[in-house]
């Protein structure tokens, strides 16, 4: 990484009872998720990333120097060409819909506005608000307004797109209304994207990057799976702590209305494969589930006579003791797959478990991310 | 009393007084607006510590009496005043007792009635629409004129209505700096001031009379104007 496709970021910020301190390294490939617990500063870096604050450091995205203040240069938010989606979607009322998806787009330089139109549509399209283009913004339902602000950010073609808890504002029902057109997005977007939460299913859905935030630094950041899987700095999403894992839709029981799912580095064929249920994809779609620690448990050879349908084979990658001395989190390697289990002590002595020795994991319950 | 109302001499001193007032408030108006709303967002948004001290002078005019405010404005501008020997060394002469003397002191007669209705849309609508438009691209001056301005309409309509009947109704003020000089200086204040001298209460009431119509007229307009528009926002 020679910083061309990188987001670089070395920012520090003292206010009285706060201050930022962050160094991060960000691949400019697919959504990375700010989280962290409010007050943590996510939303002030990600002012400062649109120019809208001014911490002291560098921010480099792609090679070009959005602010670096050894040179000092500050590129204000108005000529950054960065998009920032609010939590509340402050559409501007004195337009319909169609007037506030424009106002970025009039304001590109006249040869990059066909080619912004276009994007325009295909936004327009893939977050479903054709048919809102003539209402006035105050007619909106929450959910509306978010996509439409979205799409407004958007058309201005960002170099980076920041979304500030675009769904926090959002009841339950709303935000599932929601995260399907965010997920398809995803998959559409040629840009960088840094989206900040505090909501645990919307980094299970939309992270591939994750970075956690506590008081104003990084606690923890990388690639989603490895971070969750991190068992030196545990990462909490709400419940307990738990892997982040990508199947591929590889068959099914329809009988039993059961899924298999193959994972990455392992021989489905020979059964080492998970069993899913409820599930409408398609073959070969990918799908992402959560494996809470507590669900996993480990036995030394394949259990044969048990009820739990998913077993898979690993290698003991670690063994960290926990907060609580009675319990150990053990980080597991299947195929190219990581998983966490808790264990008790007790039985990790019993079974003189050690790193680098094959097991096999036996999974109580997965969780689909949808 | 009807003889004297229709006479020749009641139309000739009339229709001056209601051109030039006319005239007076619709400059003051338009000057307002474009010193005002710049005051108003500055005011609304500014950290300085400056901020209530240049508040409170703006709003001073509200409570002072008009013959003070007057008073002060013709010391400033007379032909020894700092103000008026400027004026004089540029050649135009003193500005008491002319018409843009008489702007000049109706732009800070009328001024709280411009900036407050300004001043509180801005700081309702917090620093967020502007935001926006910056991170879409707009430079700070377009952003304002584009979003900032467009959202505070209502307030600009309150503020040009409320400047504009405030300065019909001048007259403590007209008085000090601008006398009572029929074509220049009378507006219709002075010269209902000047029937009721002579004891000519029917001209004074006709002009009366009409003032008093014509505010409540205007005030009630902005009211269902600004009602219409508050039903069809939400």
């Amino acid at each position: 990484m020679n910083g061309m496709d990188t987001l670089d970021i070395d920012l520090h910020l003292q206010r009285p009872a706060f201050a930022l301190q962050v160094q991060l390294r960000l691949p400019t490939q697919g959504v990375t998720v700010l989280w962290g617990a409010s007050g943590c500063g996510k939303t002030t870096l990600l002012r400062c990333l649109a120019g809208l604050e001014h911490a002291d450091g560098h921010v480099h995205l792609q090679g070009i120097a959005l602010q670096d203040d050894a040179r000092g240069i500050f590129m204000p938010a108005w000529q950054r060409r960065v998009g920032l989606v609010f939590q509340e979607a402050s559409l501007f009322g004195h337009l319909d819909v169609r007037g506030n998806l424009n106002y970025g787009l009039r304001r590109l330089p006249a040869q990059a506005q066909g080619t912004a139109r276009l994007a325009l549509d295909r936004a327009i399209e893939v977050l479903g608000i054709g048919g809102l283009l003539h209402r006035r913004t105050g007619t909106l339902s929450g959910g509306e307004r978010q996509r439409v602000a979205i799409a407004r950010a958007l058309a201005m073609q960002p170099r980076l797109l920041l979304l500030d808890e675009p769904l926090a504002a959002l009841d339950a029902a709303r935000k599932r209304e929601v995260l399907p057109w965010l997920n398809a997005l995803r998959q559409h977007l040629q840009l960088p994207v840094v989206y900040v939460t505090h909501a645990p299913d919307e980094v299970a859905h939309l992270a591939d990057t994750l970075v956690v935030l506590e008081q104003g630094r990084v606690r923890a950041s990388g690639p989603v799976q490895a971070v969750l899987a991190s068992v030196d700095v545990p990462v909490h999403l709400g419940d307990d702590v738990g892997a982040l894992v990508t199947g591929t839709v590889c068959g099914g029981d329809a009988q039993w209305g059961l899924t298999r799912l193959s994972l990455p580095g392992l021989d489905a064929e020979s059964g080492a494969a998970l069993w899913v249920q409820g599930l409408s994809e398609a073959q070969a779609s990918p799908v992402r589930l959560r494996i809470l620690a507590r669900d996993v448990s480990v036995t030394l050879t394949r259990a044969q006579d048990t009820s739990i349908q998913n077993h898979l084979p690993c290698t003991i990658e670690q063994i960290a003791a926990s907060a609580d001395p009675q319990q150990a989190l053990l980080r597991l390697q299947a195929g190219d797959t990581r998983l966490l289990a808790r264990l008790t002590t007790r039985a990790v002595h019993q079974l003189q478990l050690q790193p680098g020795q094959s097991v096999w994991a036996q999974i109580k319950a997965v969780s689909l991310v949808r | 009393m009807s003889d004297a109302l229709f006479t020749a001499d009641f139309a000739a001193t009339a229709w001056p007084a209601i051109a030039l007032t006319l005239r007076l408030a619709a400059v003051t108006t338009v000057l307002l607006l474009l010193v005002g709303t710049p005051l108003a967002w500055w005011l609304a948004r500014t950290p300085s510590r400056w901020r209530e001290g240049a508040g409170a002078l703006v709003t001073l005019p509200l409570v002072l009496p008009p013959s003070v405010l007057g008073f002060y404005m013709l010391v400033l501008m007379g032909p020894h005043g700092p103000l008026g020997q400027l004026t004089q060394a540029l050649g135009w002469g003193p500005l008491s007792f002319t018409f843009t003397g008489l702007v000049m002191g109706s732009i800070v007669y009328s001024l709280p009635f411009a900036v407050q209705p300004l001043r509180a849309a801005f700081t309702e609508m917090g620093p967020r629409p502007i935001e926006v438009a910056l991170t879409l691209g707009a430079s700070p001056l377009n952003a304002f004129v584009t979003v900032a301005l467009p959202q505070a309409r209502h307030a600009l309509l309150s503020a040009a209505v409320l400047s504009f009947a405030h300065t019909l109704g001048e007259f403590g003020m007209v008085l000090m700096i601008g006398g009572n000089i029929p074509g220049q200086t009378r507006v219709l204040s002075t010269l209902i001031y000047g029937h009721v001298e002579a004891m000519e209460y029917a001209q004074a009431h006709v002009l009366a009379a009409g003032m008093a119509v014509f505010a409540f007229v205007a005030l009630l307009a902005l009211a269902w104007l600004q009602g219409r528009q508050n039903s069809s926002r939400s």
